[in-house]
């Protein structure tokens, strides 16, 4: 069943793990009859039957997520809904106790945190995760670390192949900070720069590590309406740009409705919800869970 | 804590190099005619080579943000395997023995580097306590290292280099100024690399660099590496061109306390400022004595001036902490700029 991956994965030139490997590797914590390794290779990240809990605290409870290539995926929910330990499972903080990620057709369990970004897959934080004692320049050119072939020596020596891989990793700086409109604080040292204009650093230094997927997380988080609207114009803007899959994680309801393709909706830990902004805004229990349900019983009856 | 700045500019400023190159100018051309023997022999020698295990120290600590105790344990590693390969290998070139020193100093700082990997901040500095303890045990448990000699004492070996002999103060202050200058420039070049960009990224957000694939653990291992090279290398100046004979108790706990001051004094994350800091360091308790004895005459003795001196360096450390984290260098910078603008202004 995997080997059609393993082919796919094969012609599209990536690192693919042999499938009684991978397929060795997902089946660990699994249980032996549920079969989790049908994974579909036209899907850009797929998550079936995760479960998270942290103590007694159940945090993810079965989720299935699947993202096609290049569409803005939403995942909402009420605080705490588990959207951020979703974000976190997929990047590989944390370690799902069952079930398994998807990236691009190939299996992971749990997903390798320091191969990430080789995978193609780069994220921002919901609170701030830049280096605040580096320029923006080289917080973004940060971004492309796990490019980076030379080691410390021939850097320092400044041996031509280090020389260009530098030189590289500026110039897709650059221009990821041109394209997002930070050029006039290209030398400023991050931590001093006002929150908006971190968040959109670190939007920046996801992009320049060229990325197929996405991962933000609340990137709107704190803003006002219009550096929202400013927000949602450059991820499409990088959508179109540099053909990505986004998937995006917000609280703002209204923002999301008009930015993702579709939409996940979350509550305590259970996907309630999933289809288009029309089929969610339109969902009775999504509706229940962002307004509450009224009472049955109104009066105490029985109580 | 303010933010820790990064001092490096992309490209080699002009004017900062050109300061560079205009003290060593000076250092190389003006220096050498000017001084007695007390500037370089009480002064210049142990400057130069505490500068140099500030440098080491702040890529560990100001640039990768690990905290470390052992410094004084890898100067004693560096001044002890220097001292053992130019005796046990014949006719090794001394440049070569001090390679091979500094390689010796990377690789104990590596193995005590590596609870890095698991522990961070105050666990990690009691951990490298170890490097300090175990380090200065087995120079004097194993006579070996000391060459069997009774005390542990060991004596430096004439310093010559490429054919170029560098006898008496004036002779040892160039070896060490062209050593210190040489290592100082590499390490400038390490921190404005993307290696010097990880060591920062680790130090700012761990978890933020390992997503974003900087290699977290090999980048620590690597500047437990490079650090204790340099820092043995200082041990090698320490022990060869300042002090000629030196025994390990020499390399204490004091002296690791003293190289992080040195370093927080100066300004964590700055080249420079491990050179400001050694600076205050080395001639502060030399002005506090003069001005003591000149003040309070003779009960103003060496218990006194020792005391004295740790109670005013403590209270220097409180307050750089408090009113200026970013340490000598940046009140240096503040007053440049200042300087400048008053300057444009007339």
């Amino acid at each position: 069943m995997s080997a059609s991956n393993y082919l796919l994965a094969g012609l599209s030139g990536e690192v693919a793990i042999p499938p009684d490997i991978a397929e060795h590797l997902s089946l660990r914590n699994a249980p032996a009859a549920q079969p989790t390794l049908r994974t579909d290779a036209s899907l850009a990240l797929e998550l079936r039957g995760i479960d998270l809990s942290f103590g007694g605290v159940v945090a993810l409870k079965e989720v299935d997520l699947a993202v096609r290539h290049g569409e803005i995926r939403a995942i909402i929910g009420p605080n705490g809904a588990g959207k951020s330990s979703l974000i976190n499972v997929i990047s590989g903080v944390y370690r799902p106790d069952r079930g398994h990620v998807a990236i691009n057709g190939a299996p992971y369990q749990p997903v390798p945190t320091h191969k990430l970004a080789r995978l193609g897959v780069a994220r921002t934080f919901q609170n701030l995760a830049l280096f605040k004692g580096l320029s923006v320049l080289d917080n973004v050119a940060t971004g492309r670390a796990y490019a980076g072939r030379t080691n410390f020596l021939s850097q320092i020596i400044g041996l031509p192949n280090a020389r260009r891989e530098q030189a590289n990793a500026r110039e897709r700086a650059r221009s990821v900070i041109d394209f997002l409109h930070l050029t006039p604080y290209l030398d400023r040292l991050a931590g001093t720069l006002p929150y908006g204009l971190q968040k959109r650093v670190e939007l920046a230094r996801a992009l320049a590590a060229e990325p197929r997927i996405l991962l933000l997380d609340e990137p709107m988080a704190g803003m006002t309406a219009t550096e929202k609207n400013e927000l949602a114009d450059y991820v499409r803007l990088a959508r179109e740009e540099y053909g990505i899959t986004v998937v995006l994680i917000e609280h703002d309801i209204g923002v999301v409705m008009g930015l993702s393709d579709r939409i996940a909706v979350l509550d305590y830990g259970r996907k309630i919800a999933d289809g288009t902004p029309q089929e969610i805004a339109s969902d009775q229990r999504v509706i229940d869970a962002y307004l509450g349900v009224p009472p049955e019983n109104e009066d105490g009856e029985g109580i | 804590m303010s933010v820790v700045t990064a001092d490096l500019s992309p490209s080699f400023s002009v004017p900062r190099h050109a300061g560079a190159i205009a003290v060593l100018a000076v250092a190389y051309l003006v220096v050498p005619f000017l001084g007695s023997s007390y500037l370089f022999e009480a002064i210049l020698l142990p400057f130069l080579a505490l500068s140099l295990a500030g440098v080491g120290l702040n890529l560990l600590t100001g640039y990768a943000g690990q905290v470390s105790l052992g410094s004084a344990a890898f100067m004693a590693v560096g001044a002890f395997a220097a001292y053992n390969f130019n005796l046990r290998v014949d006719a090794l070139p001394l440049a070569v023995s001090i390679v091979l020193a500094g390689l010796s100093a990377a690789a104990i700082g590596i193995v005590f580097g590596l609870p890095s990997l698991r522990l961070r901040g105050f666990y990690l500095a009691v951990s490298t306590l170890a490097a300090q303890f175990f380090v200065q045990w087995a120079l004097t448990k194993f006579s070996w290292f000391s060459n069997n000699s009774a005390s542990g004492v060991i004596d430096a070996p004439p310093l010559s280099l490429a054919g170029f002999s560098f006898e008496g103060p004036v002779g040892r202050y160039l070896f060490a100024l062209t050593v210190v200058a040489v290592l100082t420039f590499l390490a400038f070049r390490l921190v404005s690399s993307q290696t010097g960009r990880n060591f920062i990224a680790v130090r700012d957000n761990e978890t933020a660099a390992r997503i974003i694939g900087v290699p977290v653990l090999r980048t620590k291992l690597l500047a437990f590496g490079v650090s204790s090279f340099i820092i043995g290398v200082a041990g090698v100046l320490w022990a060869f061109a300042y002090l000629r004979t030196v025994e390990p108790a020499g390399f204490n706990l004091d002296r690791s306390f003293q190289i992080l001051f040195i370093v927080i004094i100066g300004g964590l994350a700055s080249i420079r400022g491990a050179f400001f800091g050694a600076a205050l360091i080395v001639v502060f308790p030399l002005v506090l004595s003069r001005l003591g004895s000149f003040l309070l005459g003779d009960v103003f003795d060496s218990g006194v001036l020792d005391m004295t001196q740790r109670i005013v360096i403590g209270a220097f450390i409180i307050l750089f902490l408090v009113l200026e984290p970013d340490g000598l260098v940046a009140l240096w910078d503040r007053l440049k700029s200042r300087i400048t603008a008053a300057v444009r202004r007339v």
